[in-house]
């Protein structure tokens, strides 16, 4: 079997050189591999063609040729003919022949095809076109999400006329995953807050001697912002992105493709049994996150200002009116409906491969809590304006 | 020694379990230098599972593999990298980096493992492209905007970029038009004669194994059943080799494969296959 372009040998691979023993002479040598010409780019450009003397580059020590040594090969040569010397090339083992014709092939359309091409055509797009076609994307996002909401009603709507057709299953299941076992990170990071904001009062209340309305403070703090929102801003990190990726995969797999063929709509089974899902465990979760907050407050008050227990319960459930408890649990379901519409819309939005994935899932979680707190902001407008 | 030198790959007592499943159970499998040696056998005959284990990506229990005469089980970091470098693999759903266009897919380990220039590599990927039957606008493109026949094309460019010398082909024409695959029939042989390959094909293809490989192991109950030519396994009488021979399929390839079995390379010399 002869020593073929792609099979140096095995001991002794020299690496490949070029020397110039005469002004006319080039000498090649060492296996022209991609493992070996390493060192060989700097020795061909410090060679130099004697002026207007046809030279001879002898290859008959090249022990091995492959694409990159074939590339280089035709380098030197066309390099010194571009000087005015004409190079021969001599001693190429005959089975390296047809590789270096090929490569030699290739250069030369390469370089007709550069030449023939115009110049860059396409020039970058100015200030005014960027701003157009961005607006322009962004005009169709905000279209294909309005859509995206109202097909999800409808189906909402045909579930609530048809509620045999509600599938429990899913929507318990996610219940559980998005639920029940974001109870603990829940639990704690509420807690975690409520002793927050009860040590950074304590402070300033303790100047006034007003240490009881530490429980109005923080009772009012918990119910009205800071549980719900604290439950929002998980929920979208942990299953608004878990959403969007799901969604986001089964899009690049072609799944949801063929849900479609078969005649199942993805709206129906993906997104709203996630949308039912935690249209009931965020409320659920955010009145877990009230008494953990205030659990929180309460033990920072006892630490802090002396309020025992007692006498903040009793503080507690003296000031802090119903209302307020309902103001925040009422702000629950609507920041469930942008967590799960957002994280799914982005899933469903999800073209290409892993890559949109990514970008796909990192937009659901910005979004969603991007819109929790706009949403948590007119909520407190109006609030403010019905007076409550 | 001299034998060494002559295999490309020997692999003896090889044996793979997963859990309680044999997947393995003392298979030997050599396959000698610059031959087109193909692999085939049933579903869950331990056919990809074998390419994994000869490519590094999952280590045998027990038993040896031996690729250029270097034991896998055996090599350091170091060493498994060098080696890496000598073989190429297409994957068979391609394997293509999603974020990079074709281009940079083909030029990526060229620029990892080389010193040549930028112009240089350039140069050598959209060689490559052109090998592999692609058209040079499909080398701007994303994975994600390519045809499933251009994706392996892409793959087996990416397979090439190293000049590598022994190549691996999971399934190449697996969902290719007939057309295409007939494609991949001559490219493959081609590109044996031009560099010099040993090429290893896993393959359902029936024609492709009458037209291309030079020799065919099937795999069965955790071992290779029989080794030989197509035409040697069609004289068998052996319950794991008669499937790939009866049936409408099996005659008709081997029909196709009859008048022109032979002259592999009478016309693949030239250059061509540049016209896909």
């Amino acid at each position: 079997m002869a020593l073929t372009a792609a099979q140096p040998p095995a001991h002794g691979a020299t690496a490949a050189a070029v020397s110039q023993p005469g002004p006319d002479q080039l000498l090649l040598s060492g296996c022209w591999t991609v493992a070996c010409v390493g060192a060989l780019d700097a020795q061909l450009r410090a060679l130099q063609p004697a002026a207007a003397t046809p030279a001879i580059a002898d290859a008959r020590q090249v022990d091995a040729l492959d694409t990159a040594g074939a590339w280089l090969l035709h380098t030197l040569l066309r390099r010194f003919e571009e000087k005015g010397v004409a190079t021969q090339l001599q001693g190429l083992r005959p089975e390296f022949m047809p590789l270096f014709a090929l490569v030699g092939e290739r250069i030369a359309t390469q370089r007709s095809a550069k030449a023939a091409a115009p110049p860059a055509g396409h020039t970058d797009p100015g200030v005014l076109q960027r701003i157009g076609q961005r607006s322009w994307r962004t005009g169709q996002q905000l279209v294909a999400g309005l859509s995206f909401v109202g097909e999800t009603a409808l189906a909402l709507w045909s579930w609530v006329t048809h509620p045999s057709r509600i599938r429990w299953r899913a929507v318990l299941f996610n219940i559980r995953s998005a639920g029940v076992d974001a109870l603990p990170i829940v639990a704690i990071l509420s807690f975690l807050l409520g002793v927050v904001v009860a040590y950074q009062a304590a402070d300033q209340l303790r100047r006034f001697g007003a240490n009881i309305f530490i429980a109005d403070l923080v009772g009012l703090a918990m119910l009205r912002e800071f549980a719900p929102l604290i439950t929002a801003v998980i929920l979208a990190g942990r299953s608004g992105s878990a959403y969007a990726a799901q969604i986001g995969t089964m899009a690049v797999t072609e799944e949801i493709d063929a849900m479609r063929t078969i005649g199942l709509s993805p709206i129906e089974i993906l997104v709203l049994p996630k949308l039912l899902a935690l249209l009931i465990a965020v409320p659920l979760l955010t009145v877990f996150a009230d008494i953990l907050g205030v659990a929180g407050g309460m033990v920072m008050a006892q630490a802090q200002l002396g309020v025992s227990y007692a006498d903040f319960l009793e503080r507690f459930v003296s000031a802090i009116s119903v209302t307020s408890y309902l103001v925040g649990i009422g702000k629950a379901p609507v920041f469930a409906a942008i967590i799960a519409l957002v994280g799914c819309f982005q899933g469903l939005q999800t073209r290409g491969g892993a890559d949109s994935v990514g970008r796909q899932t990192t937009r659901s979680v910005v979004q969603a809590i991007f819109l929790v707190i706009v949403a948590d902001a007119v909520f407190s407008v109006m609030f403010s304006i019905a007076g409550l | 020694m001299q034998q060494t030198e002559e295999l490309a790959i020997d692999v003896r007592g090889l044996a793979t379990r997963f859990g309680a499943q044999m997947v393995h159970e003392g298979l030997d499998l050599q396959v000698r230098r610059n031959e087109i040696f193909a692999i085939i056998g049933g579903s869950g005959s331990g056919k990809s599972t074998l390419l994994r284990e000869m490519i590094l990506l999952h280590r045998p229990d027990a038993g040896s593999i031996r690729v250029f005469g270097q034991d896998l089980l055996a090599l350091d970091r170091q060493q498994a990298n060098v080696l890496r470098q000598r073989w190429g693999v297409m994957f068979q759903k391609g394997g293509l980096f999603g974020s990079l266009t074709v281009a940079e897919n083909v030029a990526w380990p060229l620029h990892e493992h080389t010193e040549l220039d930028d112009t240089v590599i350039d140069g050598i990927a959209a060689l490559k492209i052109a090998l592999a039957g692609l058209e040079p606008q499909a080398a701007t493109r994303y994975p994600s905007e390519l045809s499933g026949g251009m994706v392996k094309r892409a793959a087996l460019a990416r397979a090439m970029a190293l000049d590598p010398q022994l190549l691996f082909l999971d399934e190449p024409t697996a969902g290719l038009d007939p057309q295409s695959a007939a494609g991949v029939d001559t490219l493959v042989r081609e590109l044996r004669d031009l560099f010099g390959l040993t090429i290893v094909i896993i393959t359902h293809d029936l024609d492709l194994l009458w037209q291309v490989a030079d020799r065919v192991a099937v795999l069965g109950a955790g071992r290779v059943q029989a080794v030989g030519s197509m035409a040697e396994l069609a004289q068998l009488d052996n319950d794991a080799v008669r499937p790939f021979f009866a049936g409408a399929r099996g005659r008709s390839a081997r029909a196709g494969a009859a008048p022109g079995d032979g002259d592999i390379s009478a016309e693949g010399r030239g250059v061509a296959w540049k016209t896909k």
